[in-house]
C-alpha cells in the first residue's frame, strides 16, 4: 500500500467530488485557453482579411495601372523637354519649337538613371510646305522610344516609324486618297504609306511622320532635334513638376521643361486617389479589427479572473468538503503512526492531479470552443495548425498552471487536513 | 514498557477548566494485558489517546520505553506510534473505500516493507478473513470489522496494543474471539493496554485498574 494507491481508491470512492474539482478547474483552464486562442484567433484572422484586401487592392491597382497605361497610349506624353533658349510664346503659337538640340540629349537622359520621367522620345517638328501636294503640313521626324536603362524595357507607346516610310494624318490621305503600301513623294524624297490614321479632331489629321534621321536630312538639321517627349512617373506624387525640372536641370542644362496638361494626368490622379482610397479603407479595416481585439481583450482582462477566481473558491470549498469527509480516515492515518507530511502530500498530489486533468481537459475544451466561436462569428474557420500558437507550449502552461491554481485554491483545506487534531476525531467515539 | 507518572490533562471549555486525568500514575510490561475499567466519560478514551502519543499530558510523564514521546517531533512521534504501538477503536475506524487487504495494509503507509504484503496475508488467515479478502467494510460483519481492525494494530508487530472499548460493539462470540486474539498477543511477548467497561474484560486481563471521575481508584492483581 502507498500513498498513491490510497489516492486513486479515494479518487474512485468519491468520484463526483473529483469530477465536479475537474469540471471546475475545466472550466477556469478553459476560459483562459480560450481567451487566448480567441485572440490569437482574431489576429490571425485580422492578417488573413487584411492580407486578402491587400491583394484585391494590388490587383485592382494593377487592373487601373493597365487600363491608365493604355488610356495614356491613346492620350500621349505630358513632359515636354525643349531647348533652354526656346521661346514658349513662339512654341505656343506654333506647337512645335523653333529652337534645336542634340538628338545625344536623349541618350544622356536615358542613361542617368532619371526616375521621375520615363518613356523618352525624340522629335523633330517644323511645319512645311509639301512642294508636291502644294499644301501646309506638319512634319514630324520620330524614331522609337529610348528606353531607361535602369529600367525593365516596356511596350512602347508610340510604334516608331521605319525609314523610308510615311504615316499620313487623317485629312492628308483622305484628300489625297492615299493608302498603306502607296508611294509618295517629299521633298524629291519617295516614301511608302506605313500607316493612315483614324481621325483624330486635331493637328494630327494633317501631320506626317517619318523616320527621325530622314526628317533630319529633308529639313537640313542632322542630329538635331526640337523636342523630347516624356511621360512624368506617377510614382514622383504630388508637385511633380519643380522635382522633374529640377532632375532634368541636373542631366540636361541646356533644355528646359513644360507640363502639358492632359486627360491621361487626370487619369492617373484618379487611379493614384482610388489606391489611395484602398489604403484608406485598409486602414480603417485594421483600425476596426484592432479596436474589436482591444474590446475582446479588456473583456477577457475582466472576466477571466472573475471566472478563474470564482473557480478556485469553488475548488477550496471542494476540497473543504472532502476534507470533512475524510476525517475519521485521516484521524486513523495519523493514529497508526502516518505523518502530517504524507497526509500533506496525500492531499496535494489530489488537487495536483485535478489540477493537470482540468489543465489538460481545459485547454482541449478551450481550443475547440475558440475555433468554433470565431468560425461563426468570423465567417471563417481558423485551424488550430494555423494559429501560429505553440500548442504544446500552451498545453504545458494550461496543465502546470491549472495544477498550480488547483493546489493554490486547496492549500487551505490541505492544511487543515494536515493539522486535523486525530486525538479530537477518536475522543468523538 | 508504557509508563504513565503523575499525568493529568484537563481541557479547558466554554464552562471551564475540564479534567480528564487526575494525576494518573501506572505501568504496563510486555506479557501484559492491563485493563482500565470505568464508567463512559470518567477518562478512559483520554487516558488511551495520551498512552498513544496523540494527547499531550497537561502535567506529569508518560514514557514509552524509557522514552517521552511528547519530547520527540510531530513526525517522530508519528513513526514511533508507527513502529511500537497498534490502535484498535470501537468503531473500528476502517477506511471506507478499501478492502480488507487494503486496510490492514494501510498500516504499511506508515512503516513500509516488502514483507507488509505477506504478512497481511498471514493476518488474513490469522483472523479467519480469508473469505473477505476483497471485500469493503460495509459488506463486512461487525466481528469481521473489529478483526479486521484488530490485523491492521498488529501487522507492524507494535509492541503495546492501546485498545478503546474493543468489544463495545460485539456480541458475546465475537467480544470472545477479540480477548482470545489480545490474550494470544500477549502470551506471545507483548503488551496491552485495553480501556473498557466491559465486565468480560476482567476475565482475559492480567491486571484490572478502576477509574472513576478521571483517577484510578482501585487495583486488583489477577
Amino acid at each position: 500500500m502507498t500513498i498513491w494507491s490510497l489516492l486513486i481508491r479515494e479518487i474512485m470512492h468519491r468520484k463526483l467530488n473529483f469530477a465536479l474539482a475537474v469540471l471546475t478547474v475545466v472550466v477556469a483552464s478553459g476560459s483562459l485557453i480560450g481567451s487566448v486562442a480567441l485572440l490569437r484567433i482574431h489576429d490571425v484572422r485580422t492578417d488573413q482579411i487584411l492580407e486578402q484586401k491587400e491583394a484585391e487592392l494590388h490587383q485592382s491597382t494593377a487592373q487601373l495601372n493597365d487600363e491608365t497605361r493604355k488610356a495614356m497610349l491613346k492620350l500621349g506624353f505630358n513632359i515636354v523637354i525643349l531647348p533652354k533658349d526656346q521661346n514658349l510664346s513662339d512654341w505656343y503659337a506654333d506647337d512645335y519649337a523653333s529652337k534645336y538640340m542634340p538628338e545625344e540629349y536623349v541618350h544622356q537622359l536615358a542613361d542617368s538613371g532619371i526616375v521621375t520621367v520615363r518613356h523618352f522620345l525624340p522629335s523633330l517638328q517644323q511645319k512645311i510646305d509639301w512642294p508636291e501636294q502644294k499644301r501646309k503640313i506638319i512634319l514630324v521626324g520620330a524614331r522609337g522610344e529610348v528606353p531607361n536603362l535602369h529600367k525593365n524595357p516596356v511596350k512602347p507607346m508610340v510604334q516608331p516609324v521605319p525609314p523610308g516610310t510615311i504615316s499620313l494624318g487623317y485629312e492628308l490621305h483622305r484628300s489625297l486618297d492615299m493608302k498603306v503600301g502607296d508611294k509618295v513623294t517629299l521633298m524629291d524624297k519617295e516614301f511608302t504609306v506605313h500607316a493612315c490614321h483614324k481621325e483624330r479632331g486635331n493637328k494630327d489629321d494633317i501631320t506626317a511622320w517619318i523616320y527621325l534621321a530622314e526628317a533630319q536630312d529633308l529639313l537640313d538639321k542632322s542630329g538635331q532635334i526640337n523636342a523630347i517627349l516624356a511621360l512624368e512617373c506617377l510614382c514622383v506624387g504630388e508637385e511633380a513638376l519643380p522635382k522633374i525640372r529640377k532632375d532634368i536641370a541636373a542631366i540636361l542644362p541646356g533644355t528646359r521643361v513644360i507640363e502639358r496638361g492632359s486627360r491621361a494626368l487626370v487619369r492617373a490622379e484618379t487611379r493614384i486617389k482610388v489606391a489611395e482610397q484602398g489604403r484608406m479603407l485598409i486602414k480603417k479595416e485594421k483600425h476596426d479589427r484592432q479596436k474589436l481585439r482591444s474590446e475582446r481583450e479588456h473583456l477577457a482582462s475582466i472576466l477571466t479572473p472573475v471566472v478563474v477566481t470564482a473557480c478556485a473558491v469553488w475548488i477550496a470549498v471542494l476540497g473543504l468538503t472532502n476534507v470533512r469527509a475524510r476525517r475519521e480516515e485521516i484521524g486513523i492515518l495519523r493514529a497508526i503512526g502516518v505523518g502530517a507530511r504524507h497526509i500533506l502530500v496525500m492531499f496535494l498530489s489530489r488537487h495536483v492531479l485535478v489540477g493537470a486533468l482540468g489543465g489538460a481537459i481545459g485547454f482541449a475544451a478551450g481550443v475547440w470552443s475558440a475555433v468554433h466561436f470565431s468560425a461563426a462569428r468570423e465567417e471563417a474557420r481558423i485551424e488550430i495548425s494555423n494559429m501560429g500558437l505553440s500548442l504544446f507550449g500552451l498545453l504545458a502552461l494550461s496543465v502546470v498552471g491549472a495544477a498550480a491554481l488547483a493546489v493554490v485554491a486547496g492549500w487551505i483545506p490541505t492544511m487543515i487536513a494536515t493539522r486535523q487534531d486525530p486525538a479530537d476525531v477518536l475522543r468523538e467515539e | 514498557m508504557l509508563e504513565f507518572k503523575n499525568v493529568s490533562k484537563w481541557f479547558n471549555g466554554t464552562q471551564g477548566k475540564v479534567t480528564a486525568l487526575n494525576d494518573v500514575s501506572f505501568s504496563v510490561q510486555p506479557g501484559e494485558l492491563l485493563a482500565i475499567r470505568g464508567p463512559s466519560g470518567c477518562g478512559k478514551t483520554t487516558l488511551l489517546l495520551a498512552a498513544g502519543g496523540l494527547l499531550r499530558p497537561s502535567e506529569g510523564r508518560i514514557s514509552l520505553e524509557g522514552r517521552d514521546p511528547y519530547e520527540l517531533t510531530p513526525e517522530q512521534r508519528s513513526k514511533l506510534r508507527a513502529r511500537m504501538i497498534g490502535f484498535v477503536f470501537q468503531q473500528f475506524h476502517l477506511i471506507p473505500y478499501l478492502t480488507v487487504r487494503q486496510n490492514i495494509l494501510a498500516a504499511s503507509l506508515a512503516l513500509p516493507g516488502k514483507k507488509a504484503s505477506a504478512k497481511a496475508d498471514e493476518m488474513i488467515h490469522h483472523f479467519g478473513l480469508d473469505d473477505r479478502i476483497n471485500h469493503v467494510p460495509s459488506q463486512l460483519s461487525t466481528g469481521e470489522r473489529q478483526r479486521t481492525a484488530l490485523a491492521r494494530a498488529i501487522l507492524n508487530q507494535p509492541k503495546v496494543i492501546l485498545a478503546d472499548e474493543p468489544t463495545g460493539n460485539l456480541d458475546e462470540d465475537n467480544a470472545q474471539t477479540v480477548f482470545g486474539y489480545l490474550s494470544q498477543y500477549v502470551n506471545d511477548g507483548g503488551c496491552a493496554l485495553l480501556v473498557t467497561h466491559d465486565d468480560r474484560a476482567a476475565a482475559h486481563a492480567t491486571r484490572t485498574l478502576q477509574m472513576r471521575q478521571a483517577q484510578l481508584v482501585d487495583q486488583s492483581n489477577i
